[in-house]
């Protein structure tokens, strides 16, 4: 339990996935202008990330790692299908958002209609796949870990694009020289916070 | 060859080196481009596996351009995609195994790297293979140079060294002067690109937002 807490808490601050992965970027930097929308986008981040993570961690455990599919028949026991890893997690992710979007759209059409737009973009926001290749690299014990960094990496990066959006908004009124604007100046922002986030480096619980 | 090389290929070779730059004008591809960019060797070795992969894969999308259904195309993009990077980074881990490792994660999120989608749905979808294959080289040493660039500052300044290499004499280092460990944190990554981005835009009036 306590290291539950402990992957949840150091998913948002200390390897949060914009300020130290820079995983997620594109769609950060695009969306990024307003508040509402990006809060948007960051909740349907969470959503998707903390379904399809643990789907994919029991796909890596009992279908592709070495050996996984011993629970078949001890005679698949040395069979090592993790070649196949990137193909099944970016269908798993693809499958995923589309039926994830087609859930809403049924039974939540408010959400549906706020989300709209981003939630076929997501499929192919790299903190989702990220997540996904992260989790195969640090061999969690149980699903519950797998979970929990799911959805602490998805508060991270909702903290990261609101957090943003609300500098960005107010940058409106500032007076940046010509060629810096826009782009330039968005990513010294981005870098100014990464560098307020190192402070939580070596954080535990 | 004069067909091969016509003033339209030529256009779609060069324009992405400076002009219609991947990186610092079209924002697609930030998203790996920033994190393997410590050191030189990974910084070339990532550029390059992505100019193998937007050439061919845009190959293969423009070969199949009218027999992919329009609503199912992003889940075709992404199988075609996800097979060209499976290859490569086997092909890495077999003959590159450091640089492997030290890319870890990234080489994976080739997949997901918005200059292939984006490539593949502006210019495959719509084009011959010849001229896509040129766009997707052209598009990918776009991606690498500017690369190339970070990693070059981040490297020197960082460790004193360029591919491995020391550049900065010890004599240097005995006189008082240290490396700049922040620049090989991912905040001066950020930092970098940004200047990169300044002097091209100083330099090209028409590319400035505003």
């Amino acid at each position: 339990m306590e290291n539950i807490a402990n992957i949840f808490v150091k998913s948002i601050f200390v390897d949060n996935m914009i300020f130290a992965y820079f995983l997620g970027m594109c769609s950060y930097l695009a969306v990024s202008k307003n508040v509402k929308t990006s809060l948007g986008l960051g909740v349907a981040v969470i959503f998707v990330l903390t379904i399809t993570l643990p789907v994919n961690y029991l796909l890596e455990n009992f279908v592709l790692k070495e050996g996984a599919l011993a629970w078949l028949s001890p005679g698949l026991a040395s069979l090592d299908l993790s070649y196949l890893a990137f193909i099944l997690f970016i269908a798993v992710i693809a499958a995923m958002t589309q039926l994830v979007e087609m859930v809403v759209e049924k039974f939540t059409p408010s959400l549906y209609a706020s989300l709209g737009i981003f939630l076929p973009l997501i499929a192919v926001n790299c903190a989702i796949m990220g997540g996904s290749l992260f989790m195969q690299q640090r061999a969690f014990n149980n699903i519950g870990e797998a979970t929990s960094y799911a959805l602490g990496s998805g508060i991270g990066w909702m903290l990261a694009i609101v957090g943003l959006a609300a500098i960005r908004e107010k940058m409106e009124y500032s007076d940046v020289p010509k060629p810096l604007r826009g782009l330039g100046i968005t990513f010294i922002t981005v870098a100014l916070m990464a560098i307020a986030f190192l402070a939580f480096s070596g954080l535990k619980i | 060859m004069s067909k091969l090389f016509s003033a339209k290929t030529k256009e779609v070779f060069l324009g992405p080196l400076s002009k219609n730059n991947p990186i610092g004008v079209q924002v697609l591809g930030i998203c790996s481009a920033l994190a393997v960019t410590a050191k030189l060797e990974p910084a070339i070795v990532m550029g390059l596996s992505v100019t193998i992969i937007v050439a061919f894969s845009n190959v293969i999308i423009s070969l199949l351009r009218n027999t992919i259904p329009n609503r199912i195309r992003i889940i075709v993009q992404l199988v075609v995609v996800a097979a060209l990077v499976t290859v490569v980074s086997e092909f890495l881990k077999a003959f590159a195994y450091d640089v492997s490792v030290q890319l870890s994660v990234y080489i994976g999120l080739i997949i997901t790297n918005c200059i292939l989608m984006g490539r593949l749905e502006a210019f495959a979808m719509s084009n011959k293979p010849w001229e896509s294959f040129v766009d997707g080289l052209g598009n990918g040493f776009g991606y690498a140079v500017v690369l190339i660039i970070v990693a070059f500052f981040r490297e020197l300044l960082g460790s004193g060294t360029l591919y491995g290499i020391r550049i900065i004499p010890q004599a240097v280092y005995d006189a008082g002067y240290m490396n700049n460990g922040l620049m090989l944190m991912p905040p001066m990554a950020l930092i970098i690109l940004a200047c990169v981005i300044w002097i091209h835009r100083a330099k090209n009036k028409d590319l400035q937002e505003k």
